[in-house]
């Protein structure tokens, strides 16, 4: 994976980053509503026993989403 | 909109705000559910008294996030927010919002503003955000939002009369709009206003938004809209995801404004401590089975003591009114058909609250949204999400909610599967032919000390009905081919203690309703059935006496054994003793006779139906002579004319066991998956799957055991 792509998926346990954009169109205004904006600072907290899904945290709470899901937002770190 | 004296409130909200606490400290028990006219949606609505407004309807609405619904309890939601021109719908909103997590719930709220309608804002769970540390100008909100603010407490009660004075006194004549709407999209709301006569911008813009949305305007207005959007181009979800960036930078601003303290997650440690053992990936599924396990043990040990209790009472009170009352055919339908079927209900009152106070915990405390992140993955490969744990588990109560518990599945596929598996769950209906049938054949012992052996043959028949709704699960996921994307966002709340009052108010709502559903069609049942037992054709029934007499002339038999032929001679000419005998050779090679097989037509109506159905069977004729007998001794007693021997040997109760985990007998589940699924295709798949699997496997065991 290029510098360029990491995304939330790639995030180790405790990592911070910020939120740079999406990758699907269609997740991407489901995941705003949910507090994932561009700019916005998340935390990769933990990830459920088989890899998946992922708990995040972001606008001050914690999110759990699937690893597919979490492969589309991409961070800035 | 025409001003009505006696507004209806709803209660919107955002899953895990504690809208829930809140309605029941409005309206207590008193509280019902009912139906949405127009929308085939059960509404859950109570009563408040609330100063200036009088006794006030209160609405509970299903938990969103956004008014673009993204599962079908969203999509409820919005029907109902888009459709306040009824009389019924709702012309008051208040707003719940977490005081620790502030900025989503506002989303919601700013989307809520915009439609126009008087609107409250109510901050909950107070307590936790002074405890975090966090607090709020709640003047300052009021007056940017151009709402009422109102902080409160839902799970202690504090706020709450504040709440109601804002309600009876808010109006919308500040009428704000937080959220401009774009440039392209103003022309066709104006025709969109003017053709269909809406009083707002964003509420047009929504019904150009979301045309799954619109079920209650007329198929000429849905068509007319479809043309519009064609028209212009303003399709659903165009501008929506820049909307949602304007609105939380607009809430962004606000806050800062508005916020005198922040915290940190601090106060969140001991949650995420918690997180640590719960989701881990040995403890995590140990605790979760450890916790199954004690759930099913305690409804087995627990209500079997206030089952016996009834049902013993239910046999005494049905003796004492056939031996109270004079003779007659009144007396005998009470006594022998409407006392024992009531029994058949009341008997499993104790195991279903059982089953649903621990569900209400799980859900209450925060835990049962850890199941759903710890079984999604698994759960994913049978065709499933992680979310359809929630209705599988509710399904081992009743399967009619757990089917609309489905509702928060988003995708289409999960929750069709989820659906046609969940009745396979076995739901509390089974518990009392379990009961009895284990009773019948497993010894009433203890192995090891501690485990009881008839709790873990009831046990097994749960995880036979779970496998079985695995495996076909699966093969469904192969069989139907649909592509659609599938997605879990979910929120993992923080863990708190479970309120007693929420998990009291839950389990008697759903039992009070279970009860009155399944008990009007079992009352029903019982009293056909009861006629079809005590009538025959032809004149057999009035000369069975003679006839008897005749046949046993010379057999020397006492008066009690001379009655009991009477009584067999009567059912086996009655009409459910004709219908009995003619399906007697399709149910033969799965072991049962025609009186096992009167009680399989009954209870296809509802299994719960098949007890009371013996009680029946096995009570007439035979209630004066024996006056303790119990539904369980006089099965015991029953004996196969064919060998002598016992009618439910070990190979008969296992082969029922195995019909009744399996078969889907009961019309209010096909009912509600008809509803739930707009259409007779999957509940009718879902009926010729359940029998056929039923049938082969009750044959199948039947033959090994014999």
């Amino acid at each position: 994976m290029s510098q360029t792509a990491k995304s939330v998926a790639s995030m180790k346990p405790g990592e911070m980053g910020i939120i740079a954009g999406f990758t699907d169109d269609f997740l991407a205004t489901k995941l705003m509503e949910m507090g994932c904006l561009p700019g916005a600072s998340v935390r990769f907290n933990f990830a459920a026993p088989f890899g998946d899904p992922v708990c995040i945290s972001v606008l001050g709470y914690e999110l759990s989403l699937r690893l597919d899901e979490a492969s589309t937002i991409s961070i800035l770190n | 909109m025409a001003a009505s004296l006696k507004p209806i409130i709803a209660l919107v909200g955002n899953p895990n705000s504690g809208k829930s606490s809140l309605f029941n400290h409005l309206t207590g028990l008193n509280q019902k559910v009912g139906n949405f006219p127009g929308v085939t949606v059960e509404k859950k609505s109570g009563f408040s008294q609330i100063d200036g407004l009088g006794n006030t309807e209160i609405i509970d609405l299903p938990g969103i996030y956004s008014i673009y619904p993204r599962s079908l309890d969203e999509q409820i939601v919005a029907e109902v927010l888009l459709n306040h021109n009824e009389p019924t719908s709702p012309q008051k909103i208040v707003v719940v919002v977490d005081a620790t997590n502030m900025k989503r719930g506002l989303l919601l709220l700013t989307q809520i503003i915009d439609l126009g309608l008087p609107t409250v804002l109510a901050i909950n769970m107070m307590d936790l955000a002074a405890k975090a540390g966090i607090s709020y100008d709640f003047i300052k909100l009021s007056q940017k939002l151009g709402v009422d603010v109102i902080p409160i407490n839902a799970r202690k009660g504090e706020g709450i009369e504040q709440l109601k004075k804002a309600i009876a006194t808010c109006d919308n004549r500040k009428n704000q709009t937080i959220y401009q709407l774009p440039q392209e999209a103003k022309e066709p709301i104006l025709e969109v206003r003017q053709h269909l006569g809406l009083d707002n911008n964003y509420e047009a813009y929504q019904f150009l938004q979301q045309p799954k949305s619109l079920d209650f305007l007329s198929k000429e207005n849905q068509k007319w809209l479809d043309e519009v959007r064609k028209r212009s181009g303003i399709h659903s979800g165009k501008f929506q995801g820049a909307e949602t960036i304007l609105r939380y930078s607009y809430i962004q601003d606000l806050l800062q404004s508005a916020t005198l303290k922040t915290a940190d997650d601090a106060w969140k440690k001991s949650s995420f401590k918690l997180d640590r053992i719960l989701t881990h990936k040995v403890w995590g599924y140990l605790i979760f089975f450890v916790v199954l396990f004690l759930v099913f043990q305690s409804v087995f040990a627990w209500a079997s003591y206030p089952m016996d209790f009834i049902d013993g009472l239910f046999a005494d009170f049905g003796n004492w009114l056939s031996a109270t009352l004079p003779d007659g055919a009144l007396t005998k339908l009470l006594a022998e058909g409407i006392v024992p079927g009531l029994g058949g209900i009341v008997m499993f009152v104790p195991q279903i609250a059982i089953l649903f106070a621990f569900i209400s915990i799980l859900e209450e405390s925060g835990y049962m949204a850890r199941v759903v992140f710890l079984m999604d993955k698994i759960m994913r490969k049978f065709g499933l999400n992680g979310k359809s744990v929630v209705p599988l588990l509710s399904g081992m109560a009743c399967a009619i909610p757990a089917i609309m518990a489905t509702r928060t599945i988003d995708n289409w596929k999960e929750r069709t599967i989820t659906i046609l598996v969940t009745p396979l769950m076995s739901c509390s209906a089974r518990i009392p032919i379990f009961t009895i049938l284990i009773a019948l054949i497993v010894p009433d012992t203890t192995a090891f000390y501690f485990f009881d052996l008839q709790g873990l043959a009831l046990m097994g028949l749960y995880l036979l009905g779970f496998i079985a709704a695995l495996v076909s699960a699966y093969i469904m996921k192969k069989i139907i081919r649909v592509q659609e994307r599938s997605f879990l966002m979910m929120e993992l709340p923080t863990y708190r203690l479970p309120k007693a009052s929420n998990v009291g108010l839950t389990l008697v709502e759903k039992t009070k309703s279970f009860v009155l559903e399944a008990g009007k069609i079992i009352l029903a049942i019982s009293v056909v059935l009861w006629v079809l037992a005590s009538y025959g054709p032809g004149d057999k029934l009035e000369k069975a006496e003679e006839y008897v007499m005749q046949e046993t002339a010379n057999m020397r038999l006492t008066e009690q054994g001379l009655q009991d032929r009477i009584a067999a001679y009567k059912l086996e000419n009655s009409y459910a003793g004709v219908i009995g005998k003619a399906i007697e050779p399709v149910i033969k090679p799965l072991g049962y006779d025609w009186k096992i097989g009167i009680a399989l037509l009954t209870s296809f109506a509802a299994r719960e139906v098949f007890v009371g159905t013996m009680a029946t069977i096995y009570s007439i004729g035979s209630v004066d002579s024996d006056d303790q007998q119990t539904i369980k001794s006089r099965m015991q007693s029953e004996i196969n004319a064919e060998t002598g021997e016992p009618r439910f040997t070990p190979a008969v109760g296992l082969s029922l066991l195995v019909f009744y985990t399996f078969a889907m007998q009961c019309m209010s589940t096909i009912a509600v998956v008809y509803r739930e699924t707009k259409g007779w295709k999957w509940p009718m798949i879902q009926l010729a799957y359940m029998t056929t699997l039923a049938y082969v496997s009750a044959f199948i065991v039947f033959q090994i055991f014999s």
